[in-house]
C-alpha cells in the first residue's frame, strides 16, 4: 500500500472522488504509517483509529452517491489544542491530561461538515508555549529528518511540533495548527512543509484553548500549498460566538494557486538580515528573491523599524495574556487536582503539579508584567510598542504587496542542543512574531536544504485578509524550489 | 538583574503557583535575565502612541437578550474533579 | 441640622460613599446564552463560558447593554459611547475563569447624579461618580459537609450594574434616603428589581469619619456587601463610632475591608480579603471595545418611562396633591399607574384620600402588593363612582370595599345584591325622620330649648333606622328643617 503514502491532500481527494481508492483504505493505511512510525516520533497524543475507520466508511457511502464536501475521507491530525467532543484533548499538560471537552472547537466542527476523517490528537509544546516541542508532558516530538550522516535528533520546532512531524512523516494529509507567534510557520520550516497562519480573526478561536488570545490564530499545515489552501478554505470563515472573528467572506484559496506574481510588488525588509545569521539562509533568502523576480514580480527594498523590539514586546503582551487565561486551570471544575488543606493550598499544590517548568515560568513573568506597579512600564508600553510594529507593515503596504523573508534563523536543531538560556530559546521566533503581533497573515514554504541536508523554510507575509496573495506568491516559490525531498521517516519507506 | 526571592514568592502567590523553596533562587535569575532582555522596549519612543487593542478587524458585535444556553449540568460536572451531587467542591472555604 | 455623633473631644462628620452592586434585569447572562434569572437547580443556569471551560469566549449581550445606558440616563448621568472590559484577576471558589470581566478604566456610564428627599423636607444632591457593567460570582455553599464547601454556578456571568457614589453621603439616614432613591428609579426604568433579599442589589460601604469643617478624608474602610437598607444604616452608625474611638484614643485606623455583624451589631476585620490584593487588571483580549452610537442612546432615552421626580411634579399638578401624597403615591411605579387609573376621570381628592387611606389599609391587611391587589384599578374607580354619584355613601363604601377584597365581586353588584343604594326619596327620609321624633319627644324638646348637640342623635337615629343608606346630605337637610318646625 505504498502508494498510499504518494499522494498529496489534493491528489487524495481527486482520487477518492473518482472512486480510485477508498476512504477506508486510504484511512488505513495512514492509521497503519502511524503504527508503524509514531511509537518513535511522538507526534500523536491521543489516537483516535476506531473513530477513524467509522468516518470512513461513513465518507465512502457519502462518496458512493457522489456526494460529499471539500474533505470528505481526507484524513487529518488535529492538534490536541482544539477541542474535540467526547475526545481526550489535553494542551500537552498534565493539568488537563484527562480533559474530555463536551464540544467541539469551531475550527474542527469546519473540518467535520466538510467530511474529514480525525486521526488523532497531535502533539505540542504546552499549552503552545515553546518552539521546539520539548516542553510537552506526554513527551518530545521527534523530527522525521536527519541530518546527513547523523541519528541526532532533532526538534520539529514549535509549538505545532507533532502536527508538522505528523504531516512531514506521511502519516496525515494535513493537520490542523495554530499560530501566536510563529507555531505554525517555524515547525512547517522546520520539518519541511507548508503552513499558513491566517489573519487575525479569520479563523474562529472558540474552542481552541487559549495561550494568548490577541495572537492566537488557527491555521492549516499540510505537504503543499494547495493542500493548506483547501484546509484554510474549510477552517476559515465567521463565527458569533468570538467577539473577534471577522465577518468577511473566504474565498476560494485554492484557485489564488496559479495567479502568478506578475507584477506583485516584493518587499524585502533590511531589518531581518539578523547579525549571526547563518550564510546559508542569507543565500536562501536571496534564492527566493531571486525566484520572484524571475516569475515577474518587482522587488522593493523596505524598512520595518521595529522589527528587533517584536520579541520583547511580544513576550510580555503573550505572557500577560497567558497568565491570565491560564486561571482558570485550578482543580476545581475539570482537569487534575491535587488536594490540599485550604483551597490556596489546592490552587498552588495542583498548578505546581499540573504545569510544567515553562508553562509556570510564563505565567510568573506574565503576573509580574501586569502586577501593580508594573502595568505601564511593561504591559501598556509593550501595547504601544506593538501599535509601532502594526504601523510598520501598514506603512510597507502602501508600496509593497508582500513581504519575504527567511521563517526562522536557523533549521532545525537536536533535541540535546537546545538553548539552555530561555531568551535564546525564544529567538527562534525572531522572524515569525512581528507578523503575529500585527496580525497580518503570513506563511511559511519549504525552499530547500541546508548543507546538512536539513529542510530550510521561506515566509511569506502578507495584507490583512489578502492569503490569496501569499497563497499565489508562495506557489512560485513552490514550483521554482521544487522541493520534493523526503525525510529519512517518512511513511512511504519501509523502515 | 535577578528579581530577589521575596519577589518572585509574592508573584507566585499572585499566581497561585506553589514552589518549592529550593526554586525561588533559580526562576528569580531566569525571570530576572527575561525582565533585562525586554527592558529595551525602553529605548523606543511612544510619546503619543495608542496601546493597540486588538488588531481593530472586527466589527462590534453584540449577542441578542435570548437564553440559548445552560441546563447542561452533566456537561458542565463532566469533568469535575471532585463532584457532589449537582455541585463543585473545594475544601471549606472559611468567611 | 447636619449629623454629628458626639465623642470625648467633641463632634465628628461622617463621609459615607456607596458602591451599590445592582443586578441588570435581562433574560440571558451577560457574556453567555445561559439564563439570568434568578433560582433553578445547582448548576442549570450555567453554560460552559459561565463555568469558565478552555476556549470558550464571552459574546456580549446587547440588553445589558441597553439597561446600563437606559440606567445612566435615569442618572442624569454622562454616557460614555467607548467603553471597554477589562480582566480582574484573582483566584476564588465561585469565579471559574480567575478573572472577573469588568469595565474599570473605561466604565459605560460617568458622572450623574441623584436628588434625595429627606425626613426634615429638604433636598440633598448625591453624586454619582460612575456605573460600570461586570460579572457577578457563583455562589458557596458552606454548610452541607463538614470540611468542603459545594459551588453552584448559576449566579455565575449575570449582569452586574456596580454604581458608585461619590463621598457625599453625610448621615445614616442619607445614605438610606440615597439607596431607597437609586432603588426606586431602577425599578421605574425596569433595569434592576431592586430585591435586596435575594441579593440583586447590595452594596459595599465606604465610612470614615472626620472633625467638622476638616479639609480632605481621613482613612476609610469598606463594609462589603450588606444586604439591607436598615443593616447599611446601621453599619454606617457602628463603624463611624469604632473609628472615633480609635481617632481619640490616639490611634490610626487602619485601610480595610470589613464584614457587618447584623447580630453582634458591629463590623470585624476581613483580613483573610486583603491578603496581597493586586488585580492586575488589562483590556480583555477576547474582547473588542464597546463602541455605541449616540442616535442609541437617543432612542433608549426617549423610551424611558417617566421618571419619579417627573411623576411627582405632575401628579401635583395634574390631580391637586399634595407633594408629600404625590412621593406616597410615586415610590412604586406600580402605586402611581394604579393611582392615575383610579383617579382619571374620578375625583381626584376622594381617588387620593381612598387610595392613601382604605385602599392601602386594606393592602396591609391583606399582606397583597399593589402588582396582586385583590382590587382592580378599574374596580376602585367604579366604587368611587358610586359615591360621587351618589349611589352611596361613604360610609356604605367602606363596607362595599371589605366586601370587594373578599369576594372580588365588583362594586355595583355588591351594592345591589345587599340593596345598599342609598335613599335619596326625600319622602322615605321625611316618614323615617318623623318616626324619630315622635319616639323621642322629650329629646326633641331638649333640642329646641337649646341642647345643639343632640343634632347628631337624631342623624344618628335616622341612619340607624334607614340602615345607614340614607342620604347623609338630605338626612341633615330634612332634620333641621323638621326641627324647625
Amino acid at each position: 500500500m505504498s502508494g498510499m503514502h504518494d499522494f498529496t491532500l489534493a491528489s487524495a481527494r481527486d482520487a477518492l472522488k473518482a472512486r480510485k481508492i477508498s476512504a477506508v483504505e486510504l484511512t488505513n493505511a495512514h492509521l497503519d504509517a502511524i503504527e508503524r512510525l509514531d511509537g518513535r516520533l511522538n507526534s500523536f497524543i491521543t489516537r483516535t483509529p476506531d473513530q477513524a475507520r467509522a468516518a470512513a466508511k461513513a465518507a465512502d457511502e457519502v462518496l458512493a452517491k457522489g456526494e460529499g464536501g471539500a474533505l470528505t475521507g481526507i484524513p487529518l491530525g488535529i492538534k490536541d489544542l482544539f477541542c474535540t467532543n467526547g475526545v481526550r484533548t489535553t494542551a500537552a499538560s498534565k493539568i488537563l491530561g484527562n480533559f474530555v471537552p463536551p464540544y467541539e472547537s469551531t475550527v474542527t466542527s469546519n473540518l467535520l461538515r466538510d467530511g474529514a476523517v480525525f486521526l488523532g490528537k497531535l502533539n505540542l509544546d504546552e499549552f503552545a508555549m515553546g518552539s521546539a516541542n520539548l516542553t510537552s508532558a506526554f513527551g518530545p516530538v521527534e523530527n522525521p529528518w536527519k541530518r546527513n550522516g547523523s541519528d541526532a535528533k532533532l526538534v520539529p520546532g514549535g509549538s505545532s511540533g507533532g502536527s508538522a512531524a505528523a504531516v512531514a512523516a506521511g502519516l496525515v494529509l494535513g493537520a490542523t495548527g495554530t499560530d501566536t507567534g510563529g507555531s505554525i510557520r517555524q515547525p512547517a520550516a522546520f520539518t519541511g512543509i507548508a503552513g499558513i497562519k491566517p489573519t487575525y480573526g479569520r479563523c474562529s478561536r472558540f474552542g481552541t484553548i487559549a495561550f494568548a488570545s490577541s495572537l492566537d490564530q488557527a491555521g492549516p499545515m499540510a505537504r503543499n500549498l494547495q493542500d493548506c489552501a483547501i484546509l484554510l478554505e474549510s477552517m476559515a470563515g465567521f463565527d458569533e460566538r468570538d467577539s473577534t472573528s471577522v465577518d468577511t467572506p473566504v474565498p476560494n484559496y485554492e484557485a489564488a494557486l496559479t495567479r502568478g506574481v506578475k507584477g506583485l510588488r516584493v518587499g524585502i525588509p533590511k531589518e531581518y538580515h539578523a547579525p549571526g545569521m547563518p550564510a546559508e539562509i542569507e543565500a536562501l533568502w536571496q534564492q527566493g528573491i531571486n525566484w520572484l523576480k524571475a516569475a515577474g514580480a518587482e522587488i522593493v527594498d523596505i524598512s520595518l523599524p521595529h522589527t528587533k523590539y517584536g520579541l520583547p514586546t511580544y513576550y510580555i503582551a503573550a505572557l500577560a495574556e497567558a497568565s491570565s487565561n491560564l486561571a482558570r486551570y485550578d482543580g476545581v471544575r475539570f482537569g487534575e487536582r491535587v488536594n490540599g488543606s485550604s483551597l490556596d493550598a489546592l490552587y498552588e499544590a495542583t498548578r505546581a503539579a499540573g504545569f510544567g517548568e515553562e508553562v509556570k515560568r510564563r505565567i510568573l513573568i506574565g503576573t509580574h508584567v501586569l502586577s501593580s506597579g508594573y502595568y505601564d512600564a511593561y504591559y501598556l508600553r509593550a501595547q504601544k510598542v506593538r501599535t509601532l510594529i502594526q504601523r510598520d507593515f501598514l506603512n510597507a503596504y502602501e508600496n509593497v504587496d508582500v513581504i519575504l523573508t527567511p521563517t526562522a534563523p536557523s533549521g532545525a536543531f537536536a533535541q540535546d542542543e537546545k538553548p539552555t538560556d530561555p531568551v535564546q530559546m525564544y529567538l527562534n521566533d525572531v522572524f515569525t512574531v512581528p507578523a503575529s503581533m500585527a496580525g497580518v497573515p503570513a506563511l511559511s514554504v519549504p525552499a530547500g536544504l541546508d548543507a546538512r541536508g536539513v529542510p530550510l523554510g521561506l515566509q511569506l507575509i502578507g495584507k490583512f485578509f489578502d492569503e490569496e496573495t501569499l497563497i499565489a506568491a508562495g506557489h512560485v516559490i513552490e514550483q521554482a524550489a521544487s522541493f520534493t525531498h523526503r525525510p529519512a521517516i517518512h511513511a512511504g519507506v519501509s523502515a | 538583574m535577578s528579581l530577589d526571592a521575596k519577589t518572585v514568592t509574592r508573584i507566585a502567590r499572585l499566581a497561585r503557583i506553589g514552589l518549592e523553596p529550593g526554586e525561588v533562587d533559580a526562576l528569580g535569575k531566569e525571570m530576572g535575565s527575561i525582565i533585562d532582555w525586554v527592558e529595551q522596549l525602553n529605548e523606543v519612543d511612544v510619546t503619543d502612541v495608542p496601546p493597540m487593542i486588538g488588531t481593530g478587524l472586527a466589527k462590534p458585535r453584540l449577542r441578542e437578550d435570548r437564553v440559548t444556553d445552560g441546563n447542561r449540568r452533566d456537561d458542565v460536572l463532566s469533568n469535575a474533579p471532585d463532584r457532589e451531587g449537582p455541585f463543585y467542591t473545594v475544601p471549606k472555604v472559611v468567611e | 441640622m447636619s449629623y454629628r455623633i458626639t465623642g470625648n473631644t467633641g463632634e465628628w462628620e461622617i463621609v459615607v460613599g456607596l458602591e451599590v452592586h445592582a443586578q441588570v434585569i435581562s433574560n440571558a447572562k451577560l457574556f453567555s446564552g445561559a439564563s439570568a434569572s434568578y433560582g433553578g437547580e445547582p448548576n442549570t443556569h450555567v453554560s460552559l463560558i459561565d463555568a469558565g471551560f478552555p476556549g470558550m469566549l464571552p459574546v456580549l449581550n446587547r440588553e445589558c447593554v441597553a439597561q446600563a445606558v437606559r440606567t445612566g440616563l435615569g442618572l442624569n448621568a454622562q454616557i460614555n459611547l467607548f467603553s471597554r472590559f477589562d480582566r480582574k484577576n484573582y483566584f476564588y471558589a465561585d469565579l471559574p475563569t480567575g478573572y472577573q470581566i469588568s469595565q474599570f478604566a473605561h466604565p459605560i456610564v460617568g458622572e450623574g447624579k441623584v436628588l434625595v428627599d429627606l425626613a426634615d423636607g429638604t433636598t440633598r444632591e448625591i453624586g454619582v461618580t460612575r456605573l460600570h457593567l461586570e460579572q457577578d460570582a457563583g455562589k458557596s455553599v458552606h454548610d452541607q459537609d463538614p470540611t468542603r464547601s459545594f459551588i453552584d454556578l448559576n449566579r455565575a456571568g449575570v449582569a452586574l450594574m456596580e454604581i458608585v457614589s461619590e463621598p457625599d453621603i453625610r448621615s445614616p439616614e442619607e445614605a438610606g434616603a440615597y439607596l431607597r432613591k437609586l432603588r426606586q428609579i431602577l425599578r421605574y426604568i425596569g433595569t434592576c428589581d431592586g430585591n435586596m433579599e435575594e441579593g440583586s442589589m447590595r452594596a459595599d460601604v465606604n465610612v470614615s469619619v472626620r472633625k467638622p469643617g476638616e479639609e480632605g478624608y481621613r482613612t476609610r474602610c469598606e463594609i462589603k456587601n450588606v444586604n439591607s437598607i436598615r443593616y447599611v444604616m446601621q453599619s454606617i452608625e457602628v463603624e463611624a463610632q469604632r473609628q472615633i474611638e480609635i481617632w481619640e484614643a490616639g490611634g490610626e485606623v487602619d485601610q480595610e475591608t470589613r464584614l457587618f455583624d447584623h447580630v453582634r451589631s458591629e463590623t470585624r476585620s476581613l483580613r483573610s480579603k486583603e491578603d496581597a490584593h493586586d488585580y492586575r487588571y488589562f483590556p480583555d483580549p477576547d474582547l473588542l471595545p464597546l463602541v455605541i452610537e449616540q442616535s442609541w442612546v437617543d432612542e433608549l432615552k426617549a423610551a424611558l418611562p417617566e421618571l419619579p421626580e417627573a411623576k411627582r411634579e405632575r401628579l401635583e399638578q395634574d390631580y391637586g396633591v399634595s407633594r408629600y401624597e404625590a412621593s406616597v403615591l410615586t415610590a412604586e411605579q406600580a402605586v402611581a399607574d394604579f393611582y392615575e387609573t383610579v383617579a382619571k376621570g374620578a375625583d381626584a381628592r376622594l381617588a387620593t384620600n381612598w387610595m392613601l387611606g382604605d385602599f392601602f389599609a386594606a393592602l396591609n391587611r391583606t399582606g397583597r402588593s399593589i402588582e396582586d391587589s385583590p382590587v382592580s384599578a378599574e374596580g376602585l374607580r367604579e366604587l368611587l363612582a358610586l359615591i360621587s354619584d351618589s349611589t352611596i355613601n361613604g360610609k356604605i363604601a367602606k363596607e362595599v370595599l371589605e366586601d370587594m377584597v373578599e369576594t372580588g365581586e365588583s362594586a355595583s353588584a355588591i351594592v345591589e345584591r345587599k340593596g345598599l343604594r342609598q335613599v335619596t326619596d326625600t319622602g322615605a327620609i321625611e316618614n323615617s325622620i318623623r318616626e324619630i321624633l315622635a319616639a323621642n319627644a322629650d329629646k326633641v324638646a331638649e333640642y329646641k330649648s337649646g341642647k345643639d348637640k343632640l343634632f347628631g342623635f337624631f342623624v344618628g337615629q335616622t341612619m340607624k333606622a334607614m340602615k345607614g343608606k340614607g342620604n347623609p346630605a338630605l338626612v341633615n337637610e330634612t332634620l333641621k328643617k323638621l326641627l324647625s318646625e
